[in-house]
């Protein structure tokens, strides 16, 4: 199920790759893929035995005995929405590329590739596994950068490519230590083996693991790559880089960090909530400064993925869970932004803030949907973003009361800019130039719906993904209360 | 001598044989396309005497000649490389209508040469393999005659001349200081010394793994390669870039293994720093290469540091019995032999239609060649270390050695500088697809390449599903090693 779940984008690549010569036909062969993703996403989730502790719908084969690898794959309540999610955006990015014309079956082939890569990333439970998922993700995500981005597209994709590649350099080498350490990749076996400082400290370890995993979340200031990647990109990529590749490494550092070294996570918890402070509010600041409509959901994305550190630095579980609903939450909100944005600079031809003005009258549709991200963005109830940010503060007040209240302070800024953003964009007065423009169409529309409802849905009744994000995090816990 | 040392030999002898009859066959065939046809078919011999031999561990001519599967290994290795080149080298071939039959012969020399080197267990023989295979790799670079390929040939002649003549002074010391010149004799003869009193010794060593320096293009001996690498026939360099290197590689462990044991462990931390050298220079100056076999040249003085981070973790062997440092070794060169023949076939095949080298000129090349291109990409790929290709696996498994022998630090390193590896093979995938093309003219590669491109992609991907072949077949071949 897992399996093919996973490879069925990477099939349908290959299969367009070798039989698919229309590009309409090669259009509906990937929203035919990512549906089916989508749809077996959804029944792993459904089919997830809240009770249980171990992972579910495990596949488990000896890949490689020399090196005790295996080809393990599973997911519980933590990975099992997130992998939805990636179903959901990856249906989203297929659906908002319409307006790609310039080599259409390279194109859908890396958007396909990518989607694999991320879906392996989790549900890996090999820790090799994981790496080589992690790895698989990098060359798409180039090449659609640098084929079909924008601005200083070449600049930027390969500045995204050399942060990844190196700090994943940092991750395999933790990895390898804790193979030899442990004698065993199983990333459920090592929960209960015991770690030996033989090759390097635990510590050494967590930051070498941290250190990669940060630079994808982001983490100040290790995020200096995402501006560039994000901005730059097309808006699939966009939408998949911000709405679940992001995601990659909060899960990572919940997966692993958290878990694996529980006490040397407990004794950093301090750093890591501080990282978290500046990541909001560096984020959120400079916000105000973006004058390009994707650059700014970039940094606000950057101010956000505080949130989810501060949460997992409280190390207390509604916090982890705000952590991991954040992710889920972020994942659509800012998947739906940057649909947004690139719709505007679809039909605009401009994503200059200041150029812009005035837009609502002629695209109500997009405006509509415009304001209720930002609103969603800002936290506002009866959104998901909402819950999120509440679980993260009541989790963290207690150990960091400080840190949340400056983080606080990020969200009535995230507020101001947002509500900025959108006056700037679609209200003021109208201007002669945008007179043609047109709103979305119908197609166009299906995306925005369904991110939509996924918001609101999971804003009026949270507990349909928190029971599941609790449960998968009930392990990590347990750990956690037994290290302290 | 008996007789069994001959059918021991039977590989190396076969291999010279079937030269000889390629050039008597030169006289009498008119066609002289026909000639790598029968070079490759012939090369059947010598690697049926080979497979024959998997298994056996034994010694001919007094332990001068060893064959164990270490050895058999590396021969597969070579006859398989030059088969490869054998094959990709008719459209090389034809700018030099005369003397085809000896350029055939002489990559069969050559790989005698090299396969008698994995092989030896003496000083002396060492120094005459090398020779053979270095002598017949000279004849080979000036072959295009061209200024180019003639001052590469005499750029090698020299250089590989002065490496020679400092490891034969370094056996002279060796020699002068054990009384031995047989391997396991040496390494008896050492035991008993203690050798930091002997500083003769020492600088013995030294000397010979200068020598051995000189044909894996570690730092500070890898000067000679890009000069040698960009004049030579195409096919050439690619013969050079991974037999030539897999042999020094082979001779480098052999020697210090069966000579030099205790060594091995206290010489970890020089093979570390010598290999963080030798891929940071080798990375960094390949950054700004702008002709693709130059770039290629420093990316194998990049892989070399890659592989010595294998050797440098030799000494994880002690901690459990393991030889992961080996097997990492020897799987790195099995899955860099199909990556980097499959990268420079794809550059012969480009040459022969476009006349050039230039990476500007590859621009468009995914347009113009799709499958060229997308063959070249994928060996980039793999070159840079990146699933689902070989060269994950290799790089994997030698980082993997190199954090078990308590060397965390030199892995990083190793990450660090694929990073950097990773700018400029994929400046070459975005020239081909991204930049714009100068005509639209499609570039389609001659037959005659279609085998060797396929065989060798197919083993850049195969063992990037399926990597447990390859090293499972290394796994076996360090069986009995060292003897």
């Amino acid at each position: 199920m897992l399996t093919a779940t996973v490879f069925i984008p990477a099939a349908a690549a290959l299969f367009i790759l070798l039989f698919v010569k229309d590009d309409r036909h090669i259009r509906w062969t990937a929203l035919a893929a990512t549906t089916a993703v989508l749809v077996l996403g959804l029944i792993v989730w459904a089919g997830i035995d809240l009770d249980a502790s171990e992972p579910q719908w495990v596949e488990r084969h000896t890949w490689l005995s020399a090196l005790k690898v295996q080809y393990f794959l599973g997911v519980d309540g933590l990975s099992a929405p997130l992998l939805a999610l990636t179903g959901l955006l990856g249906v989203g990015a297929v659906l908002v590329s319409g307006g790609v014309t310039n080599r259409v079956k390279e194109f859908f082939i890396w958007l396909l590739l990518l989607e694999t890569g991320i879906l392996g990333v989790f549900v890996s439970l090999d820790l090799l596994l994981f790496f080589l998922f992690w790895e698989v993700e990098l060359i798409p995500m180039y090449m659609l950068i640098t084929i079909w981005g924008s601005g200083r597209k070449e600049y930027s994709a390969m500045k995204f490519l050399l942060y990844t590649a190196g700090s994943s350099a940092l991750m395999l080498a933790g990895f390898l230590v804790i193979f030899f350490s442990t004698g065993t990749f199983d990333m459920i076996e090592l929960r209960d083996t015991p770690f030996t400082t033989a090759l390097l400290t635990a510590e050494g370890v967590f930051f070498l693991l941290l250190a990669a995993f940060a630079v994808k979340l982001p983490v100040w200031p290790f995020h200096t790559w995402l501006p560039d990647a994000h901005t730059d990109a097309p808006t699939a990529a966009s939408v998949m880089l911000a709405g679940v590749m992001l995601k990659m490494g909060g899960y990572a550092i919940l997966r692993l960090n958290v878990s694996l070294f529980p006490e040397v996570t407990a004794n950093w918890a301090w750093l890591l909530a501080t990282l978290a402070v500046v990541n909001v509010l560096y984020g959120a600041v400079m916000v105000f400064r973006q004058r390009d409509i994707k650059r700014l959901i970039a940094y606000s994305s950057v101010s956000h993925m505080g949130f989810v550190l501060l949460g997992v630095a409280s190390l207390h579980h509604i916090g982890l869970t705000g952590a991991a609903l954040q992710m889920f939450t972020h994942g659509t909100i800012t998947g739906l932004l940057f649909m947004l944005a690139g719709y505007v600079y679809e039909k605009a031809h401009t994503r200059h803030i200041p150029d812009l003005g005035g837009l609502a009258g002629r695209m109500p549709v997009l405006a509509v949907a415009f304001v209720a991200a930002g609103f969603a963005a800002v936290g506002l109830p009866s959104m998901s973003g909402f819950v999120a940010e509440v679980l993260v503060f009541i989790g963290s007040f207690e150990a960091y009361r400080e840190a949340t209240i400056l983080a606080i302070v990020g969200v009535f800024l995230s507020a101001g800019y947002i509500l900025w953003t959108v006056r700037r964009i679609f209200f003021g007065p109208e201007q002669r130039r945008f007179a043609s423009i047109s709103d979305a169409t119908l197609t166009e529309a299906i995306p925005l719906a369904g991110m939509l409802a996924a918001i609101f849905i999971v804003g009026i009744y949270p507990a349909l993904v928190t029971d599941y994000f609790d449960a998968g995090l009930a392990p990590i816990m347990n750990i956690l209360e037994a290290a302290s | 001598m008996e007789a069994r040392d001959f059918y021991l030999l039977a590989p190396e002898i076969s291999m010279a044989g079937i030269a000889v009859l390629v050039i008597l066959a030169d006289l009498f065939i008119e066609r002289k396309s026909l000639l790598a046809p029968l070079a490759t078919v012939l090369l059947g011999i010598p690697l049926g005497f080979t497979i024959v031999l998997w298994g056996e561990q034994d010694a001919a001519f007094n332990g001068f000649f060893i064959v164990d599967n270490y050895a058999i290994f590396f021969k597969l290795l070579f006859i398989g490389v030059a088969a490869m080149a054998a094959m990709a080298s008719q459209s090389a071939a034809s700018r030099f209508p005369r003397f085809q039959g000896e350029y055939y012969a002489l990559v069969l020399f050559a790989t005698s040469g090299l396969m008698l080197l994995a092989a030896t267990g003496e000083l002396l023989t060492i120094y005459v393999s090398l020779e053979l295979s270095t002598l017949s790799a000279i004849a080979l670079v000036t072959f295009f005659k061209d200024e180019r390929s003639t001052e590469a040939g005499a750029k090698y002649l020299v250089l590989s001349g002065v490496s020679s003549g400092l490891m034969i002074y370094g056996m002279a010391f060796i020699f002068g200081f054990t009384g031995e010149t047989e391997l396991g004799a040496i390494a008896s003869a050492v035991a008993s010394v203690d050798l930091l009193a002997q500083p003769g010794l020492l600088i013995g060593i030294v000397l010979l793994v200068a020598g051995f320096g000189f044909k894996i293009s570690a730092f500070p001996f890898q000067m000679w390669v890009p000069d040698v690498y960009q004049g030579a026939p195409t096919p050439v360099t690619a013969f050079l870039s991974v037999a030539s290197k897999a042999a020094g590689f082979a001779l480098l462990i052999r020697v210090f293994y069966a000579a030099f044991p205790d060594l091995v462990l206290d010489w970890s931390m020089l093979f570390a720093v010598l290999a963080v050298i030798t891929m940071t220079v080798g990375n960094l100056t390949a950054m700004f290469q702008q002709d693709i076999k130059r770039l290629l040249a420093y990316s194998a003085v990049a892989h070399a540091g890659y592989i010595l981070i294998g050797v440098a973790a030799v000494a994880a062997r002690a901690a459990d019995g393991e030889a992961l440092g080996l097997q990492g070794v020897l799987f790195y060169l099995g899955g860099y032999a199909f990556t980097n023949l499959l990268a420079f076939f794809v550059v012969i095949a480009v040459d022969h239609r476009l006349r050039s080298n230039e990476i500007d000129d590859y621009a468009g090349l995914g347009k113009r060649a799709p499958l060229l291109a997308a063959l070249l990409a994928v060996s980039l790929i793999s070159l840079t270390g990146l699933p689902p290709t070989v060269g994950f696996w290799g790089k994997l498994y030698v980082f993997n050695a190199a954090v078990n022998a308590d060397l965390v630090w030199l892995a990083v390193a190793g990450g660090i500088n694929s990073t950097i590896s990773a700018y400029y093979y994929l400046r070459v995938v975005k020239t081909m697809y991204l930049s714009p093309a100068e005509s639209e003219e499609p570039v389609t590669a001659a037959p005659t390449m279609a085998a060797p491109l396929l065989i060798t992609a197919a083993g850049v991907l195969f063992f990037g599903f399926a990597p447990s072949f390859l090293l499972d077949f290394a796994v076996s071949a360090l069986r009995g090693f060292p003897v």
